[in-house]
C-alpha cells in the first residue's frame, strides 16, 4: 500500500468527535470526511449540532474527546486563529458583519492574517460580485440583505481558504438571491475551494452538494452521496417535505 | 412618566435661559466679569477639558472592547503623573530642568505615558482578564476596588503629602499671542499637545492594522476571531493606547496645576467617565468633544449660568455644574452626544 498523497488526503476530517457545552451532550460521535473539491453538506433539523459542528471545527468550543484533522494535521485545542491560517475560513449565520466598518474594510480584515498586498483578491471579489464596487466605502449595516450576503462571503474568501465552511446561507434571504448565493456557491467550488455548508434547505444543498451528511440530535444518522440521500425514502419523509 | 420627563427639560431649559439672561443683564450694567477674564475662563475650560478628554479615550476604549466602566483609569492617570514627578524633581535638582526644560518635560512624558500604559496593561492582566467570562458587573466593582487598591499603595509607598512639580519656565507661563488672543503659553501647549495626542490616537484607530482589531473586537469578538484576529491581544492593545492617553494627561495636568498627590486621579478620573458618557460611552470622537465640552461648561457654565441667577461664589461649584451637564445631557440625549442606541445586549 502506498501512502497517501497530499491530493486524496481529506481536505477535514473528525474521527468519534463528542462536544458539550457544559453538562448538555451536544456532538456524539460524529465522523466525517471531506476531500479536496468536494461540496459537502450537513442536513439537520434545529438543535441537532450544526452549528456545533462548524464552531468544533474552527476550535471556537473544543471537543471533549475525538479528533479534528485539518491537512493532516490534529487541531483539537488550537486556538481559532490558528485553524484560520491553516486555510479555513467561515461565512457565519446572519453574516454577522463588522456594521460599523465600511464595506472595503471588511474584505480587507478577511485577509487579516495574510501578509502582503491583498488588492488583487479585491478585485476578484469585486469581479464575482459586481454591486460592491460601488458601496465600497459605505457602512456595512446600510446594505441590502443580499448585499451584506456578498460581503460575507467575500470576506471569507479573502483568506484565500481551501476550506470554506457556510453556516445556514440561505437564512433570512428572499428566495430568489438564495439561488443566486447557491450557484456563487458553485462558483466557487469551481474556481478550486472545497466547501462544507450547513444547511436548513436540504433539498437545495443536495442539488449542488457532492456528499451529505445527516445530523439528528447530534448524532450522525445518515451519510451517502447527495443524489443517493436525495432519493432516500427515509430522508424524502424525514426532511425533504415528501410524502409517498 | 413622559410628562415628567418633558416637565424636567422645560424647567432645566428655563433655568439655564433665565441664568443666562442674568449674567448679560449684569454684564450691561458692568457689573460682571471683564472681557478678559471670560476669555481666560474659556482657555483655561478647554485646557481642562483637553486633559478630560485625553483621559476620556481611556474609558471609552475599554468600554468599547470589553462592555464595562473602567473605575481604575484615573488611578492610571495619577501613576503616569506621580511618576513623572520623580524625574522632573530629579532634573530640577541637577539644574536640567530649567537649562533643557523642552528635553526635560520630554523625559518626563516618556515616564509618564511608560507608566501610565504599564499600570493598565497590568490591570487588565491581573484583574480583568481572569473575570472575561463573568457578567460585566463583577469586573466593574473590581475596577473599584483596584481604584482604591492603587490610591493607597501610591499613598504607602510615596506619602500623602502633595509633591509640587518644579516651575515651568518664565517663558513658557507668559501669555503670548496666538491668533490675535493673548493665552497663557502653559495653556496653550497644553491644548496643542491634546489635540494632537487626539489626533493620533484617531489616525491609529481607523487606519493601522491594529487599530482595525480594536474596532472588530469591539463590535464582534467571536467574528473578529474567526478573522483571525488574536483578541485577547487586541484587549491589552486597548488598555495600553487608553493608558497612553492617561499618561500625556498626567504631564499635562502637572505642567498645568503642578500639585500631585495619591487622590489626584479621583476627580479628574470622574470627570473624564462624565466626558466620555456625555459623548456617547464608546464613541472615540464623543469621549474627545464630550471632554472638551464638559471641560468649557465647568469653566464657563458656572459664571455664565449660576452668576446670573444670583448664586455667590460660582467658581465653587463648579463641580456642581459639571455634573449638573451630565444629567442635562442625560436627559435630552440619553446616549450620550454622539451615541448609537444601544441594544440591551450592549448595555452593562
Amino acid at each position: 500500500m502506498s501512502e497517501p498523497t497530499p491530493i486524496d488526503q481529506p481536505v477535514l476530517e473528525l474521527r468519534n468527535v463528542h462536544t458539550h457545552y457544559g453538562p448538555v451532550h451536544v456532538l456524539k460521535e460524529v465522523s466525517l470526511e471531506i476531500r479536496p473539491g468536494q461540496i459537502v453538506c450537513l442536513l439537520g433539523g434545529n438543535a441537532s449540532g450544526k452549528t456545533t459542528t462548524l464552531k468544533t471545527i474552527l476550535g471556537m468550543v473544543s471537543p471533549t474527546s475525538g479528533e479534528v484533522v485539518i491537512g493532516g494535521r490534529i487541531v483539537n485545542g488550537l486556538p481559532t486563529a490558528e485553524i484560520v491560517k491553516l486555510g479555513v475560513s467561515m461565512v457565519p449565520e446572519n453574516r454577522r458583519l463588522f456594521n460599523r466598518m465600511t464595506v472595503k474594510e471588511n474584505l480587507e480584515i478577511g485577509a487579516y492574517l495574510r501578509s502582503g498586498d491583498t488588492s488583487e483578491d479585491l478585485d476578484r471579489i469585486l469581479k464575482l460580485f459586481p454591486v460592491l464596487e460601488q458601496r465600497l466605502t459605505q457602512r456595512a449595516g446600510t446594505l441590502s440583505g443580499g448585499e451584506q450576503q456578498m460581503v460575507a462571503v467575500g470576506r471569507a474568501l479573502m483568506a484565500q481558504p481551501k476550506l470554506l465552511l457556510m453556516d445556514e446561507p440561505s437564512m433570512g434571504l428572499a428566495p430568489i438571491l438564495v439561488t443566486q448565493n447557491f450557484e456563487i456557491i458553485q462558483q466557487i467550488n469551481q474556481a478550486g475551494t472545497t466547501v462544507l455548508m450547513v444547511e436548513q434547505n436540504a433539498r437545495l444543498a443536495l442539488s449542488i452538494a457532492d456528499y451529505g451528511y445527516v445530523l439528528q440530535t447530534g448524532r450522525i444518522v445518515l451519510n451517502d452521496t447527495a443524489q443517493k440521500l436525495a432519493t432516500n425514502p427515509e430522508m424524502r419523509r424525514a426532511y425533504l417535505g415528501e410524502v409517498d | 412618566m413622559d410628562s415628567l420627563l418633558w416637565g424636567v427639560r422645560l424647567i432645566a431649559i428655563l433655568v439655564l435661559i433665565w441664568g443666562v439672561a442674568g449674567t448679560i443683564v449684569q454684564g450691561l450694567n458692568g457689573a460682571g466679569p471683564s472681557a478678559e477674564a471670560w476669555r481666560d475662563l474659556v482657555v483655561a475650560g478647554i485646557a481642562q477639558g483637553a486633559m478630560y478628554g485625553l483621559i476620556a479615550l481611556g474609558y471609552s476604549m475599554v468600554y468599547g472592547v470589553l462592555g464595562f466602566i473602567n473605575f481604575a483609569h484615573g488611578e492610571v492617570f495619577m501613576a503616569g503623573a506621580m511618576s513623572g514627578f520623580f524625574v522632573a524633581n530629579y532634573l530640577w535638582q541637577v539644574h536640567f530642568w530649567d537649562n533643557y526644560f523642552v528635553l526635560a518635560i520630554l523625559l518626563v512624558l516618556l515616564t509618564s505615558v511608560l507608566t501610565s500604559m504599564l499600570v493598565a496593561v497590568i490591570v487588565e492582566r491581573v484583574a480583568y482578564r481572569p473575570l472575561r467570562a463573568s457578567p460585566r458587573l463583577v469586573p466593574l466593582i473590581t475596577s473599584i476596588g483596584i481604584s482604591f487598591f492603587i490610591q493607597y499603595s501610591f499613598a504607602g509607598l510615596f506619602g500623602v503629602a502633595v509633591k509640587n512639580y518644579p516651575p515651568a519656565p518664565d517663558s513658557l507661563r507668559n501669555r503670548i499671542g496666538f491668533l490675535g488672543l493673548e493665552i497663557e503659553g502653559t495653556k496653550l501647549a497644553v491644548i496643542v499637545v491634546a489635540l494632537i495626542s487626539m489626533g493620533l490616537l484617531y489616525l491609529f484607530v481607523e487606519k493601522t492594522r491594529t487599530g482595525r482589531s480594536i474596532r472588530a473586537v469591539a463590535e464582534d469578538k467571536e467574528i473578529a476571531a474567526l478573522m483571525g484576529i488574536n483578541v485577547d491581544r487586541t484587549i491589552v492593545a486597548s488598555f495600553a493606547v487608553g493608558g497612553v492617553m492617561a499618561g500625556v494627561a498626567g504631564t499635562l495636568w502637572s505642567l498645568l496645576f503642578r500639585g500631585v498627590a495619591f487622590h489626584t486621579g479621583f476627580l479628574p478620573g470622574i470627570k473624564a467617565f462624565t466626558a466620555a458618557v456625555l459623548g456617547g460611552i464608546g464613541n472615540l470622537p464623543g469621549a474627545m468633544v464630550g471632554g472638551l465640552f464638559l471641560g468649557t461648561f465647568e469653566g464657563v457654565g458656572s459664571q455664565l449660568v449660576l452668576a446670573g441667577l444670583g448664586i455667590p461664589a460660582v467658581s465653587q461649584l463648579k463641580d456642581v455644574v459639571a455634573f449638573t451637564a451630565l444629567v442635562l445631557v442625560l436627559i435630552f440625549r440619553p446616549t450620550g452626544l454622539f451615541g448609537e442606541r444601544l441594544s440591551s445586549e450592549d448595555r452593562a
